[in-house]
């Protein structure tokens, strides 16, 4: 039996605009949910006030710290890392073997699964360096694995750069460097903030890595030798042993509201880069 | 003057050479050492012993991990069963029949979405989707139906990303051809643009499933971790990822190498799934 082409047409309509609506309810809802929960517990006392017993009660003041310094640390050793990998890329050599092979090396490290990450850092920067679980074995190991984000977003936005600002630079009797740094890299600066911004938001909400590298002390971090616990892992460890269930949706809260406005940060960059050339 | 000049040009591209290599570095060491702990395990007890063996108990001298293998797939299938249609559906409908205005809404607002710590995703579903197996379905709760619908949610964003941009790239023209010729708009969606952009579709379908079975902490929460082969959707289950976690922080030894072995085979899983996804990426743009 054939059904008339236009009755199906019809009725897909219909089934995609459904799955679509379901896809974005549940996606909304999670987000609401959090916020829902979440809003209840959490006060300024929660976000200043130190954890006690546990976690159990008080606040996140210190994973607050530290989340706030890994993410920091992290992308201050990767931006110049990942900015000089793409202004290699893209501005000093011309397709090649070469070219190729780091391009495939930076598409390899960004496959690569977190818990690999937490296992490599753990192995390298805790055991065999000997920095223990310590904020600076966390930060190397994240600067690691946020550097791909941070090289195919400045690849792409000094791409973007039209071909004309380099040659008047070249002109007027610029070198290669003043024009990168005086022409190039002024105009690409929203795309690689965009992705400074995804890396931030990276280093924020990853568990696995951290828990492996940096440790889970309640402590405040006052020294990159010291150990500490991300919002994070806070929340992961919260839920994870049933330590309390107000503290978890007030942790997750602050931390998806972090999340979210460093997404928005990145995306309202993002259109800024493309309404520029476009 | 001229001289000093030229040699800060050539210094600084040197400069941004080894920039450029330090990536291919990091991965060196990554694998190097990776591999420097889990190979020699796979040497002495055997590589057919640790992926095929189905008793773990690293502290007793089994180290068998297939299991986990066939536990980290079935999640990784269940995801994309769960979340690979749905997510088809709501790019294309988002790519050809949603308004300018719909679109320029929700494709930032699906990709804000993306960024959601996955943790959160896990604890949503102990909260939530565990109780609810637990309570209609029988069973603990904890189980391969849990982890494939958090995960399944979890890589919705992600395909939905891709495949949109892959369903916009479709020309214009293949659909006004269709259309021009009498097709229904579900005739032209169905037989022109989905096939049009099918290596892109594939490729956010093989990115979603690297996403699924690397993730870690969400299954530990969701999945039970218990170590045997799951024979229904209702048992729990242990994937490779989960169970490096699970055990990393205490493990000495002959024990702690049996974990990098287990990221030796999850590292191999990953880098053939990264392959796979970049042949078709590279044959969607062509260049």
């Amino acid at each position: 039996m054939r059904f008339d082409p236009r009755t199906v047409s019809r009725f897909m309509t219909w089934s995609l605009t459904l799955q679509a609506v379901f896809a974005v309810m549940i996606l909304v809802a999670i987000v609401l949910v959090i916020f829902v929960k979440g809003a209840p517990h959490v006060s300024l006392g929660f976000v200043f006030s130190y954890p006690e017993d546990m976690g159990r009660h008080g606040g996140i003041f210190p994973s607050i710290v530290s989340t706030v310094l890994l993410a920091v640390l992290s992308i201050m050793c990767a931006t110049p890392l990942g900015v000089g990998t793409a202004i290699f890329l893209t501005e000093y050599t011309r397709e090649s073997n070469l070219t190729r092979v780091i391009r495939f090396g930076v598409e390899s490290l960004a496959g690569i699964p977190s818990i690999i990450y937490g296992l490599f850092g753990f192995i390298f920067f805790v055991i065999t360096l000997r920095m223990g679980w310590s904020l600076m074995s966390g930060t190397l190991t994240i600067t690691i694995m946020v550097l791909p984000t941070i090289i195919r977003t400045s690849e792409e936005a000094i791409k973007a750069v039209p071909k004309n600002l380099r040659m008047v630079s070249f002109s007027l009797g610029a070198t290669k460097w003043e024009t990168v740094t005086k022409v190039v890299l002024p105009s690409a600066t929203p795309g690689i903030l965009t992705g400074i911004m995804l890396s931030i938001g990276r280093a924020v909400s990853e568990t696995a890595a951290v828990i492996f590298t940096m440790g889970s002390s309640l402590g405040l971090p006052t020294s990159l030798a010291d150990s500490g616990r991300t919002m994070a892992v806070h929340f992961y460890i919260l839920a994870r042993e049933g330590i309390s269930l107000e503290k978890a949706y007030g942790t997750a809260l602050i931390l998806v509201l972090t999340i979210l406005v460093i997404n928005i940060v990145a995306y309202y960059l993002m259109n800024r880069m493309v309404e520029k050339y476009s | 003057m001229g001289r000093l000049r030229f040699n800060k040009e050539a210094g600084i591209k040197w400069l941004l050479t080894l920039f450029a290599l330090s990536s291919l570095l990091f991965l060196f060491i990554i694998f190097a050492f990776i591999l420097a702990e889990g190979l020699p395990l796979f040497l002495k007890v055997g590589v057919t012993k640790i992926i095929t063996g189905t008793k773990w108990a690293p502290t007793k001298g089994y180290f068998g991990i297939f299991p986990m293998i066939v536990s980290s797939f079935l999640v990784t299938f269940g995801a994309l069963c769960f979340g690979a249609s749905l997510a088809l559906g709501c790019a294309t409908y988002l790519s050809e029949y949603a308004g300018r205005r719909t679109k320029l809404f929700l494709k930032p607002a699906l990709e804000l979405l993306a960024g959601i710590p996955s943790v959160v995703y896990g604890f949503l579903g102990v909260i939530y989707i565990v109780p609810l197996i637990r309570e209609y379905l029988g069973g603990p709760g904890f189980s391969m139906l849990a982890t494939s619908v958090v995960l399944g949610i979890m890589i919705l964003p992600t395909i939905i990303s891709i495949s949109f941009d892959a369903l916009m790239s479709v020309p214009a023209g293949y659909r006004e051809g269709s259309l021009a010729m009498g097709a229904t708009k579900w005739q032209t969606v169905y037989r022109v643009v989905l096939p049009a952009a099918r290596s892109g579709i594939l490729a956010s379908f093989i990115l979603g499933m690297g996403r699924a079975i690397g993730e870690t902490m969400a299954v530990i929460m969701v999945a039970g971790n218990a170590l045997k082969i799951p024979t229904s959707l209702l048992d729990p289950l242990r994937t490779l990822t989960s169970n490096i976690a699970l055990e990393l922080a205490y493990a000495t030894g002959d024990h702690r190498s049996a974990l990098f072995s287990t990221g030796v085979v999850l590292l191999v899983i990953i880098m053939a799934l990264n392959l796979i996804a970049n042949f078709w990426v590279r044959k969607r743009v062509p260049k």
